[in-house]
């Protein structure tokens, strides 16, 4: 439990003295978002509409954008050998970089999409159901993207790989999540939505640390 | 069962099995497909609502099957690589991605062609559609990874990994029709209660699903051979790099009087297209499973490929 705490000080201390690496996804997500109501017009009904989808959108994308930090600077230092070396249960190390990289990328993110959230109109009632999605499938995304991350850890052509591999697993967490908004914009329960992202959540939870730290030993060999 | 397991390990064993296997396979291939090809487009009967549309079912389901059946195949291969070490799982999921890919294609492409006189438009985003169109993405994926690491032992590593994350995908795919309401018809034979579909098509789709089926064993069978025959080339570093041929294959122009009920557009680009894609995977495989058998039979050491 301490060696799980150890790893998460080490991932935020490492974060804080790249500041610049943190906030890139999240300037990234921000201009994605804003190239929708400048390409759609302003008109307040249309972005209400999609509102859902462009956030969602602009989510996913700057989450992968911060994926690239997990595990490419250890890897290429050397201090991953290390870390796998030391003995420590990779379900462990991959847990706790999961929980840096959501503490750090998916819940700046979620604060993020509630700003923009305003610029794109949307109504109060649906803020609240908006951030429990983000969070969830925040989650999820973040643990999925660490699974990929280390799949992906000694391939040529990493970066567009990734997107490549992630993204078809993605798609469910987009649709229940926008899906979870758009509810709320029409006034339909938010409850289902919300139940099937925990579920996937918790699917995610149980699955993928072991299948990333089987990864991570195969990317070392 | 235990003991033909590791009995099979080793490569030189099963490639052996498998070529006495591939005349018989081929031959039922042959037979089956060219029955079910004519039970399919002559001697069964119309649809009493779709026409002669419905003769696009006889190429779409068991192409939707296969690629659902290979994926199953190559989870299968991964997962006994990974856990068990056996290197014929690692070969036959090598092997049989690319079928797969090829069958969730065509099931795309006659799926469409057949949405578009019977639903009126081409794609929806349907759960049925949608998921296979991810399983489509997961196959691409999958030989893509496998391609992206300069080590090949690596490589199938990280892709078995990622053929079983994708597993998730298969009852989503299955149960799709089923958990949500959408276009995609539910399902008439694999359910529970028995198979609501007439014998008189039930039939011809049963024996173009089992065609399909010795179609990839014979193909895989071919695939496997090409691949062994390519590890042994590459462990010797004498893989030479110029590029396999591709084959040509022309349909021959269709006789003016099958008009299909109207519905020709559809149903004669639907077979087209399957057979065409089937006879170029064909073909490349054993074009390039001839080049590299004939290779490794050159090779001046004791052992060669019996």
């Amino acid at each position: 439990m301490m060696v799980f705490f150890a790893l998460l000080h080490r991932e935020l201390r490492l974060a804080g003295r790249q500041k610049f690496d943190v906030t890139l996804p999240l300037a990234v997500a921000v201009l994605i978002l804003l190239l929708f109501p400048l390409s759609l017009g302003p008109e307040p009904d249309l972005l209400r509409r999609l509102a859902p989808a462009a956030l969602w959108i602009a989510a996913l994308l700057g989450a992968l954008l911060g994926l690239d930090r997990l595990f490419h600077s250890d890897f290429d230092d050397g201090s991953l050998d290390q870390l796998i070396l030391s003995g420590l249960p990779l379900p462990l190390l991959v847990l706790g970089k999961s929980l840096g990289h959501w503490l750090l990328t998916s819940l700046p993110m979620t604060a993020v999409t509630l700003l923009m959230g305003i610029f794109l109109n949307l109504p109060g009632t649906a803020f609240l159901p908006l951030a429990l999605a983000m969070i969830l499938g925040g989650a999820s995304l973040t643990l999925l993207g660490t699974t990929i991350m280390a799949l992906t850890l000694g391939a040529r052509r990493g970066g567009a790989l990734t997107g490549l591999l992630l993204l078809p697993l993605t798609l469910p967490i987009a649709i229940f999540g926008a899906g979870t908004v758009t509810a709320a914009l029409s006034d339909l329960p938010t409850r289902p939505p919300l139940l099937v992202l925990g579920g996937i959540f918790l699917g995610c939870l149980a699955i993928c640390p072991f299948l990333a730290a089987i990864a991570l030993r195969e990317a070392l060999d | 069962m235990t003991i033909r397991f590791h009995y099979f390990a080793n490569p030189t064993r099963a490639l052996r099995v498998a070529k006495t296997l591939l005349p018989f396979s081929l031959a039922a291939m042959s037979v089956l497909l060219g029955w079910g090809l004519w039970l399919a487009l002559y001697a069964s009967p119309p649809d009493y609502q779709q026409g002669e549309a419905v003769r696009i079912m006889y190429v779409h389901v068991p192409a939707a099957w296969m690629a659902l059946f290979v994926y199953i195949i190559v989870a299968a291969g991964s997962v006994s690589f990974l856990i068990w070490r056996h290197p014929l799982g690692e070969l036959i999921a090598e092997a049989a991605a690319p079928i797969g890919a090829c069958f969730t294609a065509l099931a795309l492409i006659t799926g469409s062609l057949w949405g578009q006189p019977m639903w009126g438009t081409w794609w929806v985003w349907d759960a049925r559609l949608t998921s296979v169109l991810i399983l489509f993405f997961l196959y691409l994926g999958y030989m893509g990874l496998r391609n992206a690491f300069d080590d090949p032992a690596k490589g199938s590593r990280a892709a078995s990994i990622l053929a079983i994350i994708g597993t998730i995908n298969l009852p989503i795919i299955k149960f799709s029709v089923d958990w949500w309401n959408t276009l995609h018809q539910p399902a008439s034979v694999l359910r529970l209660g028995g198979p609501t579909i007439h014998p008189d098509m039930l039939w011809p789709l049963l024996i173009m699903a089992v065609g399909f089926k010795f179609y990839f064993l014979s193909v895989g069978i071919i695939r496997l051979r090409n691949h062994v025959a390519l590890r042994r080339l590459q462990a010797l570093s004498l893989l030479s790099s110029d590029s396999s041929s591709l084959a040509a294959v022309r349909l021959s122009s269709v006789a003016p009087f099958f008009a299909m009920g109207g519905y020709a557009f559809y149903v004669w680009p639907a077979y087209g297209v399957t057979f065409c894609v089937l006879a170029i995977l064909f073909a490349r495989s054993a074009i390039a499973m001839r080049r590299n058998e004939a290779a490794v039979q050159r090779l001046p050491s004791p052992q060669s490929v019996s």
